[in-house]
């Protein structure tokens, strides 16, 4: 017998795992987060060097699409002008559910040092956002950390999309209801 | 004698503002230079005034010379450059708008800069036909002041989108933006109605709500993320530590098991 060949018969060698059908899907769908080719300003430039060799986001399943429609993950990195917040706004309308929003970086979150008329004073007003990321601009390390607590979100979350999904306006907790 | 001003709640206001402070200017020189004498001279009448300020040479001109000024600079003197073209906001001071038009003549090294003014509402004549790098400035200007070029090629809203109301540029235009401003992009993606939901922006780097318990959290008042405390939360007991280390657990500290 070829030493490769499974023994079947053997304990702990039957080719089953027992899971639910939750973990099973969110395993999948955390450990392939395909995140948009999107950049909006110098955060940008930390978001292509976390994809790029030195730190490498393949390893983690993370690939950039250049497409919304094959993305899951959008990563919002930079300043979010108001002439261009159409246009972020209908990128993520284009991403199928389910779908996933970080706010890279402090202009991102809140608007950052650009308290002026022309910027958009947290990309939240906008996008609903899982995960914000402080810093300007945060090291690729901190951005592969999101990613990372994105996939322990996803883990923690149902695989009925139904629950999960971005479109209820029912969770109206404090003023500030959801968007949709 | 300096007119009485009162000084009894000088503390109490935040900004220090020194009456006598001055805005410093840049020294005027007279025209000595040979190549700039040439250049008022060409111009003869259409230059109203000419000086030198750090080496460059300032031309004020009626507005609607403009054309033939610019012109005669280029054909004439040599100026085949024009590297910037945009406005000064003076209408609180003076009603008025100061455009400006910085040349460049590469072969001399020299820079003059035509200077005229214009009042609000009054339109200027595009210099396009003459210098195509005036296109996107013209077009830059009318974003930014809301001043008409008149002949521009296409003259439409540069760096603001297309639908914006109002002209950033202008002193009086608040720097948080107006109302228009502030709910541009809820209106847009969202339409006015979403304007309760969303809320207005928040323009206060150091705004700290007490009921929002996904941003903050007070200290003896702990809650789970997202808790609605609206109608009060209960105090927690804060523990203490007891001794100078600190002991959070109070569990037993690790002992060695026997086989050590």
């Amino acid at each position: 017998m070829a030493q490769h060949q499974v023994n079947y018969a053997s304990s702990a060698g039957l080719p089953i795992a027992l899971t639910s059908v939750d973990k099973l899907v969110n395993w999948g769908r955390s450990n392939s987060l395909w995140p948009l080719t999107y950049g909006l300003a110098c955060c940008a430039i930390e978001m292509m060097a976390s994809g790029a060799s030195r730190y490498d986001f393949d390893r983690m399943g993370t690939i950039f699409r250049a497409s919304p429609r094959q993305a899951d993950v959008m990563i919002l990195a930079g300043t979010l002008s108001k002439k261009h917040s159409e246009f972020a706004r209908r990128l993520y309308d284009q991403m199928t559910e389910p779908k996933w929003v970080i706010s890279m970086g402090s202009c991102a979150n809140t608007g950052g040092m650009f308290n002026t008329y022309a910027t958009v004073q947290g990309v939240d007003r906008i996008i609903p956002v899982d995960i914000y990321l402080p810093g300007c601009a945060p090291r690729p390390e901190t951005l592969q950390y999101a990613m990372m607590m994105l996939q322990k979100k996803i883990r923690r979350e149902s695989a009925d999309m139904k629950k999960n999904t971005k479109q209820d306006l029912t969770n109206q907790t404090g003023k500030r209801a959801r968007l949709i | 004698m300096r007119k009485y001003v009162p000084k009894d709640n000088v503390q109490g206001k935040s900004y220090y503002t020194d009456r006598f402070w001055v805005a410093p200017r840049v020294p005027r020189e007279e025209v000595s230079d040979a190549h700039f004498t040439g250049v008022v001279a060409t111009l003869g009448a259409l230059a109203k005034e000419a000086h030198v300020e750090l080496g460059q040479l300032i031309v004020h001109i009626d507005a609607r010379d403009n054309i033939a000024v610019i012109k005669a600079l280029k054909e004439v003197c040599g100026y085949t450059q024009c590297s910037e073209q945009s406005a000064v906001d003076y209408l609180a001071k003076d009603g008025e708008f100061e455009l400006f038009y910085q040349l460049l003549n590469v072969n001399e090294a020299k820079r003059t800069r035509v200077v005229c003014r214009i009042k609000k509402g009054e339109a200027i004549e595009s210099i396009v036909p003459l210098f195509n790098s005036a296109n996107f400035a013209e077009r830059e200007m009318f974003d930014m002041f809301g001043i008409k070029v008149n002949n521009h090629p296409f003259l439409k809203r540069i760096l603001m989108p297309d639908d914006w109301e109002g002209h950033p540029l202008l002193k009086t235009y608040p720097l948080h933006g107006d109302e228009f401003a502030s709910w541009y992009e809820v209106d847009k993606i969202f339409g006015k109605e979403y304007r309760d939901i969303i809320g207005p922006e928040n323009r206060d780097p150091a705004k700290v709500d007490r009921h929002d318990t996904k941003r903050f959290a007070r200290i003896g008042y702990e809650v789970p993320f997202g808790t609605d405390i609206s109608e009060g939360e209960t105090q927690k007991e804060i523990e203490y530590s007891e001794t100078l280390l600190v002991n959070y657990n109070k569990k037993e500290s690790k002992t060695l098991d026997k086989r050590r």
